[in-house]
């Protein structure tokens, strides 16, 4: 077991459901197509247990450093010596935590899935995205170089924007999955861009020697500059930008919010858990360039990171649909995930920042897999988005309440569940780094703990609202994953995370900086406490509160205006002064010629139709005529 | 043994049985008439070949055979043209070529 090779089954196995399902599924019964998916994953979920079993226990802490294992690596397109194309599997610290992450996710939102969304049309489709998406995840954490996660990274784009616009009936969901699926492509741009540049000044794709410290790739890597950065920091920042776009940081955030059309399982598995945090997996793995040869890209990535989370956090206290709030937190929370990455430092204790952003991965992947879980319970519930339709559901919801709780819990950082630790070691390796981005993250923590206790105090306390039908608690199939990842939730603070993931793969000692979890403890607990008073002891409050900040407030409901901000881009400069004409010059100049062209031939041909009278002699008495005047030009030219 | 006649007597002779033909083959309306004047090109041209490989090449028998194989194909093309237009008549009830024109624009 210690060969590895079985790794190739994680992937293969979901891709040979994609296709099953995709070709076979509308002959086979619906729950069976959702039952052979969710066994399916059942067994990759298996595969990466087992996996990381014999990677971080038996075979690769040898000495006590975590090695990069290849298990294969095959040519996929040859071009020339220099520039070939692989496929392949690498294993190490990040890869096999995302395995856990991708795996342990899926198979909970399989497993939910099947009561969720029982009775829908399309139910085998369904299945056979996820699958799609589980094989295309699979494929971009274990890339061995940037041009197969590349490949992957756009595949999960694709199966994001199906998800997204599974109910293809529904306008709001069709403009959703364009809107995601346009921006993150015009941020892939720039990944691409920042690809080719890179790979051009290091002669390669592959991510064991573009990351190796000692190497030559990132020793080669400063030299030509460009606006005063060198080239490599140039193609780090582009890099970067695709990071941007698929972690749906600012500004490239629009689509996410958005993307919540797409069902609750999904907002769950991919715009919550695994697909968004791609970025922050890209810089991760990048990070060695990052550190040694642009160190200018990676406290661009610590700032945009900042102020993503301040910034979601703030639109996230105003939002009124319960997803959206959810989108935003996790907009908030990837971009302390960046943070932590930009204020990291490469080996030992310096990583610290590496292993938290990782660490808080893993444990936002439990939580906010759980919150969007718990909402869609809701939802599922009371048929219906909006916190104002929700109220004292704690009696009606026992099981969602408690797991809500416990992930409201994790995420506010409150010990001893999981997002306390991780947020505490985010915390202290921004303290060492940077004090401006230290004091954000704390503010960030406050209002975090604010707007998830402000969801949690109007669903779940509150009055009854009035509910159509009495709301009843979930089929076990949404309960039970409901439970396994509160338990996750809870407890997955207690991991190790330092002996196991770090920048270099060399275990060190981390302990709770007391000096800075206290008060971020109590800053969180501020926040609750403000959410209690306003919303259980106080309920008019908030809104005497807005009418004194009217302003701010529109502001911030109205997500600071970006999305309209984006569309007067768009539509009055981009599409008016550059569509626009480009669209005349097309219509009128490319379309002229080609329509001239087809004119003057149907206008000749009209004349000389003639000719064809169907009169044998006629033809004849060409056919010869031209052959006397041929053989009278011969002889005339040959004499 | 033919000492008698030059070689541009039968060069003359093919000629005119040639644009004879075309003549023929132009201006008749009868489909028969327009095969005769065919096979009246054909002929001339056998002359030709005979002619031209008697006087130039003695020795050789390229020319003769290639006259033989004209005389069994035009048999042949012969035989067909009746075929058709036999057929042509039956479809149109007649064989004036100017009324057989329904292969136009």
């Amino acid at each position: 077991m210690t060969d590895f090779n079985y790794t190739l089954w994680i992937f293969l196995i979901p891709f040979l459901v994609f296709i099953l399902l995709g070709l076979a599924g509308h002959r086979l019964k619906a729950r069976i197509s959702g039952l052979l998916g969710t066994a399916a994953l059942g067994v990759v979920t298996v595969l990466s247990y087992i996996t990381a079993y014999f990677y971080y226990f038996r075979t690769a802490g040898i000495n006590d450093v975590f090695r990069k294992i290849t298990v294969f690596d095959s040519t996929w397109l040859h071009f020339t010596d220099t520039l070939e194309i692989k496929m392949g599997i690498l294993l190490d610290p990040i890869s096999v935590m995302m395995l856990i992450v991708i795996s342990t996710v899926s198979l909970m939102v399989h497993i939910y899935s099947l009561g969720y969304m029982k009775g829908e049309k399309g139910f085998e489709r369904y299945y056979s995205f996820l699958s799609l998406f589980a094989f295309s995840m699979m494929g971009l954490v274990v890339a061995t170089n940037i041009f197969q996660m590349y490949i992957f990274w756009e595949l999960v784009g694709i199966s994001s924007y199906l998800l997204i616009g599974f109910y293809y009936q529904k306008p709001e969901a069709v403009r959703a999955s364009k809107k995601a699926f346009i921006v993150t492509r015009f941020a892939d741009l720039g990944f691409l861009i920042g690809i080719l540049l890179l790979s051009f000044n290091t002669r390669t794709f592959d991510f064991s020697v573009l990351t190796d410290p000692q190497g030559t790739a990132i020793a080669h890597s400063s030299g030509i500059s460009f606006l005063g950065l060198s080239v490599t920091t140039w193609s780090m920042i582009l890099v970067y930008l695709g990071g941007v776009g698929k972690s749906a940081m600012f500004p490239f955030h629009i689509w996410l919010p958005d993307a919540m059309e797409g069902p609750t399982p999904v907002s769950a598995l991919i715009h919550a858990a695994t697909m968004v945090v791609a970025g922050v997996y890209l810089v991760a793995r990048m990070f060695p360039v990052y550190f040694f040869a642009a160190p200018a890209a990676l406290e661009i990535v610590a700032w945009i990171g900042a102020f993503s989370s301040l910034f979601a956090a703030i639109i996230a206290c105003t939002q009124t649909d319960i997803k959206r709030v959810l989108a935003y937190s996790t907009i908030s929370q990837i971009g302390y995930m960046m943070l932590a990455l930009g204020v990291s430092g490469y080996g030992g204790h310096d990583g610290l920042g590496f292993m938290a952003s990782m660490f808080h991965l893993f444990t936002h992947a439990m939580f906010k897999a759980l919150l969007f879980l718990c909402a869609g319970a809701i939802i599922h519930a009371v048929h219906s988005n909006f916190m104002i339709d929700m109220g004292g559901l704690r009696k009606y919801l026992p099981l969602t309440h408690l797991t809500f709780l416990i992930a409201c819990l994790a995420i506010s950082g409150i010990p001893p569940f999981s997002g306390f630790f991780s947020k505490d070691e985010i915390l202290a390796a921004a303290f060492h780094h940077n004090k401006v981005l230290f004091f954000i993250e704390y503010a960030v923590a406050g209002i975090t703990a604010f707007y998830m206790f402000r969801l949690y105090f109007t669903v779940f306390r509150g009055e009854d609202r009035h509910y159509h039908t009495v709301p009843h608690e979930a089929p076990p199939t949404m309960t039970i994953p409901l439970i396994i990842l509160a338990t996750a939730a809870a407890f997955s603070g207690f991991i190790p995370f330092s002996k196991l993931v770090t920048s270099d793969g060399k275990a060190f000692q981390t302990h709770i900086e007391w000096g800075i979890a206290i008060p971020s403890v109590l800053i969180a607990t501020t926040g609750i406490g403000t959410a209690y008073v306003m919303y259980v002891r106080n309920p008019s409050l908030p809104g005497r509160i807005i009418s004194i900040f009217k302003h701010s407030y529109k502001l911030a409901l109205n997500k600071f205006y970006i999305d309209e901000m984006y569309l007067f881009i768009t539509k009055k400069i981009i599409f008016r002064y550059i569509s626009e004409p480009v669209a005349w010059f097309d219509r009128h100049i490319v379309d002229g010629t080609m329509n001239a062209l087809a004119i003057v031939t149907q206008v000749v041909s009209f004349r000389i139709r003639e000719f064809q009278s169907g009169q044998l002699q006629k033809y004849a008495f060409f056919f010869i005529s031209g052959t006397i005047l041929l053989a009278l030009t011969l002889i005339y030219l040959l004499h | 043994m033919n000492a008698g006649i030059p070689l541009s007597y039968f060069l003359i002779l093919a000629a005119v049985m040639f644009f004879t033909g075309i003549y023929g083959f132009l201006t008749r309306r009868n489909l028969i008439t327009i095969l005769m004047s065919v096979e009246l090109i054909l002929n001339s041209v056998n002359i030709n070949f005979l002619a031209l490989n008697r006087y130039l090449f003695p020795h050789k028998l390229e020319g003769f055979f290639f006259s033989l194989f004209i005389i069994t194909v035009a048999a042949a093309e012969a035989a067909v043209a009746i075929a058709l237009i036999i057929n042509i008549y039956r479809r149109f009830t007649t064989i004036n070529v100017e009324d057989v024109n329904i292969m136009k624009y």
